[in-house]
């Protein structure tokens, strides 16, 4: 590490590199070899590969296994969802003439709501009628929400298994809300129909095309952030946190405060991501955000490479391409194979691809391996724990 | 919220629920013993253990259609038999997941809960294969149907009760095994001191996977009696997981009693609650009581004091 490293990205080359190949295969590659449908089918992948990227810096590295992602990606998706359903329900107001709608519906509350007898607006929506005070809503409720549930948790000490459990029933929780307080929430359909943001329609092509970009270069800025964060002395203490957390608590350190600002970060991350689905795929439902959801969040993660950013985004695309075509083709086995790559990963590659990669690259892969950047370099630690004596 | 009704029937309501709410507690019990054994003492997450269940479940519906089919003399006893064979399925299949699986995992808590997350899936799409999606149910025999009531407005299903008792045999058996046997000494021994336990002549690869095998076999005897009240659908075990889970959280990890207490806390709760509040709105209160509970006392109701 020379001085210039005092605040930069990268902790050297290689690091640029991964991280450089991948912008390349998602701002150019795709774009260029694919249509807007399937431009638009990536982007609500990349939109969950934000989550499996909170998960490299929580899991990989802080050794927090939160089953329970899932929650701040949803809320992010909600505040996104209650800000376009809104503006829909304007929309379908002004284009119908009041006089009409008033003898049918309340003027300008989402179609839902009329369906629950729900006759005014309910307070929680009020901060979505406007677009700035959204995007706040939709950074701070997850953060908030985490930022609770982590320091009830870190200060008493609850280690990753109990955590994980935890994170679970919170994740049923909110589905349970989410579907019966059908009146705020669309129930189990969710909100949908979501049409224009701020007047700009969202179904066309075009429309498709630009927020592919706007996720990319949200993602893109998200790896860039946290490797920012690794290559701080805050991503050494988490290390240290998770491979030996006395050692860390005796020598100081106040261990909680670490891993909670790391879930914050993390559940914020997510959060973009669940925000960005919703405007690429145009709905928003409790059946994203159940218990299933979010462990495969945890397997996006596993798959890629826990302790590598940029394998997050390739496991996330992998994995999800893998599912929708062998649930396509095969639909009896996929259950079957994805079980399968689930032990797998767990069993034999605990690394996942980033970690494979590294083992097996031999000798046409070391020059791939500098320029992927997926040698030991760019993922610091790696390699010097084995995944055996890792604490958890 | 109690003002609707009078005192009788108030009272009434209260047995009734309450007695719905044994027959949960039954059923989390019974799931939540095998898991107590396998997460308490080998502190392996697993997530497949509603499939066990399950297996324990179609093996008692084959049963039944077998005993249709080829004696129907034997109707009225083979529910013991089911019982038995539940058992053993169950025992062997979670004998075969460790020595496949879980053995390469000691040590590492949170992957044990992926892997067999994984193996979970697998099993459930087997179940879709080999008996279809469509849900399925044991023949009862006859002196299972039917309820006793004591007065006019208490009526009380006689397969809750046969629930009920099978839990309480069931948790009779595992306290003698675990606390009266000798090889139930070889699992606590291993369990304190995995070290030192080999060092004086405990195979403990052994007694693990013995261990993770009957946890899988009562989860298989859950079934079993899951039949009596529920039919079977592959995707039956998947719907009681985190709720063992929490079950065996709550009461503290490799406490026996903790996990009793908070079975019958919980189902109880809930099962009362469900008759004030609408039923998932229960759940809700339940779980975020327990999670409270849970932050308050991370060590669980009852914990075993062990030095670390």
């Amino acid at each position: 590490m020379d001085k210039k490293t005092n605040f930069t990205f990268f902790k050297d080359r290689s690091a640029v590199a991964s991280f450089t190949l991948l912008a390349i295969v998602l701002l150019i590659l795709f774009p260029l070899a694919l249509d807007s449908f399937r431009l638009n089918m990536l982007a609500k992948y990349l939109s969950l590969a934000f989550v499996a990227v909170g998960l490299v810096l929580c899991w990989g590295y802080g050794g927090i296994l939160s089953l329970g992602q899932g929650v701040f990606w949803g809320l992010g998706g909600y505040c996104m969802a209650a800000f376009l359903k809104l503006e829909a329900a304007k929309n379908i107001a002004a284009e119908a003439g009041t006089d009409q709608i008033k003898a049918l519906t309340t003027v300008g509350l989402p179609d839902f709501m009329d369906w629950n007898q729900v006759t005014e607006l309910p307070y929680i929506w009020y901060p979505f009628k406007s677009f700035p005070l959204t995007l706040i809503c939709m950074l701070v409720v997850p953060g908030l929400l985490a930022y609770i549930i982590s320091i009830a948790i870190f200060k008493r000490r609850v280690n990753g298994v109990y955590f994980a459990i935890i994170t679970q029933v919170l994740c049923w929780i909110m589905e349970i809300l989410f579907v019966t307080r059908q009146g705020w929430t669309g129930g189990i359909n969710g909100i949908t129909d979501l049409r224009t943001c701020l007047g700009w329609d969202l179904r066309t092509d075009s429309a498709h095309t630009i927020l592919y970009f706007i996720t990319v270069v949200l993602l893109l800025g998200g790896i860039l952030v946290s490797k920012r964060i690794l290559h701080s002395k805050m991503g050494q203490i988490l290390v240290a946190i998770r491979d030996m957390e006395d050692r860390v608590r005796f020598s100081g350190y106040d261990v909680s405060n670490f891993k909670t600002f790391i879930f914050c970060f993390a559940a914020i991350i997510s959060a973009v991501g669940g925000a960005m689905f919703t405007l690429n795929v145009g709905f928003m439902s409790p059946k994203l955000v159940t218990i299933a959801p979010s462990i495969y969040m945890v397997i996006f993660c596993a798959v890629g490479g826990r302790r590598s950013l940029v394998g997050a985004v390739y496991g996330t695309l992998i994995v999800s391409f893998g599912r929708t075509y062998f649930s396509e083709q095969f639909p009896e086995l996929w259950m079957f194979i994805m079980g399968g790559v689930f032990i797998l990963t767990t069993v034999v590659c605990s690394d996942g691809l980033a970690g494979l990669i590294e083992q097996y690259g031999g000798t046409v892969g070391s020059k791939c391996m500098k320029w992927t950047g997926m040698d030991k370099r760019s993922c610091p630690m790696q390699g010097k724990f084995k995944a055996g004596k890792e604490l958890s | 919220m109690f003002s609707d009704y009078t005192g009788d029937e108030l009272q009434s309501i209260f047995i009734m629920q309450g007695f719905a709410g044994l027959s949960q507690f039954s059923v989390f019990l019974l799931m939540a013993l095998g898991l107590a054994i396998i997460f308490g003492q080998m502190k392996v997450i697993n997530m497949a253990h509603g499939e066990f269940l399950t297996a324990g479940a179609y093996t008692t519906v084959l049963m039944s259609d077998l005993v249709n089919t080829y004696c129907p003399a034997m109707r009225p006893y083979y529910f013991f038999f089911a019982i038995v064979m539940a058992f053993i399925v169950a025992f062997i299949l979670g004998y075969i997941v460790e020595y496949l699986l879980v053995r390469h995992l000691y040590n590492r808590a949170l992957d044990t809960l992926l892997a067999t997350w994984g193996v979970s899936m697998i099993m459930q799409q087997g179940f879709r294969l080999i008996f279809g999606g469509r849900e399925d149910s044991a023949e009862l025999p006859e002196w299972l149907m039917g309820s006793w009531a004591p007065t006019d407005s208490i009526d009380i299903p006689i397969n809750g009760l046969f629930l009920l008792g099978t839990a309480i045999v069931m948790t009779l058996i595992i306290c003698l095994l675990m606390y009266r046997s000798r090889w139930g000494l070889c699992v606590r021994a291993t369990v304190q001191n995995r070290t030192m336990a080999n060092a004086v002549g405990i195979n403990t690869k052994n007694v693990d996977r013995m261990t993770f095998a009957l946890g899988c076999g009562i989860a298989g005897i859950a079934g079993a009696a899951f039949t009596t009240i529920g039919s079977v659908s592959p995707a039956a075990g998947s719907l009681y997981i985190v709720d063992t889970f929490i079950v065996v959280v709550f009461g503290g990890a490799g406490s026996l009693l903790g996990t009793i207490i908070s079975a019958f806390g919980i189902a109880q709760a809930q099962s009362i609650l469900e008759f004030f509040l609408s039923g998932v709105l229960a759940k809700v209160w339940v779980l975020t009581t327990v999670v409270i509970i849970l932050m308050l006392r991370p060590q669980g109701l009852i914990s075993n004091k062990v030095r670390k």
